[in-house]
């Protein structure tokens, strides 16, 4: 279940037998987080991070925008997006293929994290928000959705639907000097993508989740420490 | 311990960056992993200022060929041409285009120079032990956080302008060699920014005693 320990010395925090107590991760002051009304912040009172937000009805809002960019998502990578024509030569690329076409111009690097942020990441990120979801249809999540849990925040970081879609542009009007350029529908796509996306990151609730899933080193779970 | 903030640190307690949970070091444990998530805790991130000024080193040192080398070359029936990012910025400025010139420009140019300085102002004030404008300093991360993505603008602009003008023999545009130091430049700030620790923000003033009418209702 866990990976082998890579140190010697390693070995499980205890938990504290106040549950409710956190510390501010961006200024390290503890803290309890009180109640707040449906769509208010709590936030710290130190540094003012928002350290929580309630949401209504998280789960349900969360999926069914997950579904709604995986629907886009699949439009959007396979689909083409550009399509350009000039003096009776046509040409028209997708998202993958403006990686492909660096690839071949000996730009491998550059191809390789361009195909990440735009196509690779936006995927996990839906495929890792579904799962969670998926996993969370249990009254106690499973361990996995707590593993994948921790890893989303590196695909929401990766992402950049929204920055590539500004670079579209302005790649469109920069040729559209030189040729008739034709936005095709999955570029249409993408920008609805931005927006669902965006949506679906601030609908979900991962406290919500952590709070219910179980633990990793199931034998220190507060609630057993409190039966025995 | 009283006197002090109540934070984490001056607890003796760990935070989880993942999943939140705060929890005691197990006696005898050097590293320890969170009890929920697993992921493996420190009270802060490992060697951050170092790997923060390591990457930013890195980045000013790529920052430089990025805007001198040009990052597009176009081949036109026998001639060809190329163009660095500052002369990207300048070729889109026209009546209609001028709105994306200046995103660009802003994009490329400014935001990578203003994220190395403010995280090297970061870590020069938290070297220093600083105690003021913890506020600011660390709205300031967050800035640096949510807007530094924004400089892959022109990685993505010379992708599609390099997929879709293949007119051969007509025209064609092939990539620079600018445009894979332009990439390091985003990819290792956007590191930088990982590895720096905001609470090592508040360190310096946490481990002051605090004056009793500044006291958290929190202790």
């Amino acid at each position: 279940m866990t990976p082998p320990a890579p140190h010697p010395h390693s070995g499980c925090n205890e938990p504290l037998a106040d549950a409710s107590l956190i510390a501010c991760p961006d200024c390290d002051l503890m803290q309890r987080i009180p109640a707040a009304p449906p769509g208010a912040s709590v936030r710290c009172p130190r540094c003012d991070k928002e350290l929580w937000r309630h949401r209504v009805d998280s789960q349900n809002r969360t999926l069914a925008l997950s579904l709604a960019a995986l629907v886009l998502y699949i439009i959007a990578n396979t689909l083409p997006m550009l399509g350009l024509s000039a003096v009776g030569h046509a040409a028209e690329t997708t998202v993958v293929g403006g990686a492909i076409q660096l690839w071949h111009d000996d730009n491998q690097i550059v191809a390789v994290l361009v195909l990440f942020a735009a196509v690779i990441a936006p995927a996990l990120q839906i495929g890792l928000q579904l799962l969670i979801l998926l996993g969370c249809l249990f009254e106690r999540p499973p361990l996995w959705v707590g593993h994948l849990l921790r890893h989303q925040p590196f695909t929401q970081t990766w992402c950049m639907i929204e920055v590539m879609m500004i670079g579209v542009l302005v790649a469109l009007t920069k040729i559209a000097e030189y040729a008739t350029v034709i936005p095709g529908l999955a570029l249409f796509s993408l920008g609805a993508l931005i927006f669902v996306l965006a949506a679906m990151q601030s609908s979900f609730d991962p406290r919500e989740v952590w709070n219910r899933v179980t633990w990793a080193e199931a034998t220190t779970r507060p609630g057993q420490e409190a039966v025995r | 311990m009283s006197t002090r903030h109540p934070t984490a640190l001056n607890h003796g307690l760990q935070s989880c960056r993942e999943c939140g949970l705060l929890s005691r070091p197990a006696p005898g444990v050097v590293v320890g992993r969170c009890p929920r998530c697993d992921e493996e805790l420190d009270f802060r991130k490992p060697d951050s200022l170092q790997r923060t000024l390591a990457y930013l080193i890195a980045a000013s040192i790529c920052y430089i060929p990025a805007n001198l080398l040009p990052v597009l070359t176009t081949i036109t029936s026998g001639s060809s041409e190329s163009d660095t990012i500052m002369q990207g910025v300048v070729l889109l400025w026209s009546p209609t285009g001028w709105p994306l010139s200046i995103i660009v420009l802003f994009a490329s140019v400014m935001i990578p120079s203003a994220k190395i300085l403010a995280l090297l102002y970061l870590v020069y004030s938290v070297k220093t032990g600083s105690l003021k404008n913890n506020q600011q300093r660390v709205k300031l991360y967050r800035m640096v956080e949510i807007i530094g993505r924004w400089s892959m603008v022109d990685v993505f602009v010379d992708t599609f302008t390099v997929a879709l003008i293949q007119l051969q023999p007509l025209m064609s545009v092939e990539p620079g060699p600018g445009l894979l130091f332009f990439a390091a430049v985003v990819v290792l700030t956007m590191l930088a920014v990982e590895s720096f620790d905001p609470r090592l923000i508040w360190d310096a003033t946490s481990s002051q005693p605090i004056q009793p009418e500044k006291a958290s209702p929190y202790a």
